[in-house]
């Protein structure tokens, strides 16, 4: 699908700039035009299409249809996947929790939401079809929403209710379902300028994430020997898929940042399970995010939430292995 | 006088919201009252689920994205 921007890189780097294949600085570049290039082409188009998807079913109507629907634990399935198609930024997670549980919506399934929304997004299913090909993202789609499932199921089970801040606990007493929405009745035409104009703005907004990753991820491809990493991680490793989730979570970035250096981990020998769940910690789970959790929830339900999404991660990250 | 308020918790897109909405204001020569509210029990009363939230009086204008100045202006002219 992308031959000729390969043909274009070559070009551009070998031709017209005049650096060799077998140069270092070459391949650095080559890659990283190409793959520049390549993500910001899928980043736009499946903006695009998240975009035309949500214009319809934006996030308070998934609230009013989980709040009214009850249907004997199918609401985890669909609390999880509309997690993949409403866009997520960690800053509305809380306003987003309380909106939910107000609604009458089960702890469990709120927590299945917030496990995958961050997870599973257009900017994440963007790069890792870019670096790892529709097979593996459909897969790592498919393993985003599962995680949601389970980890809300289990987290629902645990009966955290008394953890929450007083306030939250009186916001459920009181939660009702929630009143009709105004629809906007535009057709797809008069929706599609506000469509593309945060379709661009998503794709400028990660820009500068996705080009120093790629840098990051040039540089490595570029200089490093195939197979570097495997002297140090291996699949033999059993402590390694823990250790990548355990390192990934303090660490704060957008899958855009992070996905063009897992690739390159890849490539390098990193194997592709215990570099996804280094990803999944880095973008599902963040120090910011538990600052903002704090208003709501104590530090023990904060521990068990990130405890148990991240025990999720790293057995994903085993199947991961197990699988590819 | 007009009164906005700009909701968020103080993440990027809410900052980048509300001095858009200073210059929206400067632009258009007008006197107009804006508040920023950050306190996350203050930000439920108006049943918010994404943020950041542009409301101009009372009434909720923009949700969940950044709103330029252009459009803010606009929105300020009705």
């Amino acid at each position: 699908m992308f031959n000729w921007l390969q043909y274009f890189a070559d070009w551009l780097i070998y031709s017209i700039i005049g650096l060799s294949s077998q140069n270092h600085w070459g391949q650095a570049l080559n890659f990283f035009v190409f793959d520049t290039i390549k993500i910001a082409i899928l980043l736009f188009v499946i903006t695009v299409i998240m975009g035309i998807v949500n214009s319809y079913f934006p996030v308070d109507k998934v609230r009013n249809f989980l709040s009214r629907n009850k249907m004997y634990g199918l609401e985890y399935l669909f609390a999880s996947s509309f997690g993949v198609i409403t866009p997520f930024c960690s800053c509305s997670s809380v306003p987003l929790f309380i909106g939910f549980v107000k609604g009458g919506i089960p702890l469990g399934i709120t927590f299945t939401y917030l496990i995958t929304a961050p997870l599973v997004n257009e900017v994440a299913i963007a790069i890792f079809a870019g670096a790892f090909g529709f097979k593996v993202t459909a897969l790592y789609v498919g393993t985003g929403i599962v995680l949601g499932i389970i980890g809300g199921f289990v987290l629902g089970k645990l009966k955290l209710e008394k953890h929450l801040s007083p306030w939250v606990q009186n916001i459920i007493t009181n939660a009702q379902t929630e009143e009709e929405l105004q629809e906007e009745k535009l057709t797809l035409i008069q929706r599609m300028p506000l469509i593309l104009k945060e379709a661009f703005n998503i794709v400028k907004g990660v820009s500068l994430y996705i080009i120093i990753g790629i840098a990051i991820g040039g540089l490595m491809h570029g200089f490093l020997p195939t197979g570097f990493f495997e002297h140090y991680i291996n699949k033999g490793q059993w402590y390694a898929v823990p250790l990548a989730v355990l390192m990934g979570v303090p660490m704060y970035s957008n899958a855009a940042g992070v996905i063009p250096v897992v690739k390159v981990l890849v490539a390098k020998g990193v194997p592709l399970g215990t570099a996804i769940a280094f990803m999944m910690g880095v973008i599902g789970l963040s120090l910011p995010e538990a600052m903002l959790l704090k208003k709501i929830m104590n530090w023990k339900m904060i521990a068990i939430y990130f405890g148990t999404t991240a025990l999720f991660m790293i057995i994903s990250g085993y199947l991961f292995n197990i699988i590819l | 006088m007009k009164k906005i308020k700009v909701l968020g918790p103080g993440c990027a897109k809410c900052k980048t919201t509300y001095s858009n909405v200073l210059e929206a204001v400067k632009q258009l020569g007008i006197q107009a009252e804006v508040i920023k509210i950050e306190d996350i029990e203050e930000m439920m009363k108006y049943n918010v689920l994404t943020t950041p939230v542009l409301m101009i009086d009372e009434v909720i204008k923009v949700k969940g994205r950044v709103a330029d100045i252009n459009e803010i202006v606009d929105l300020l002219k009705q």
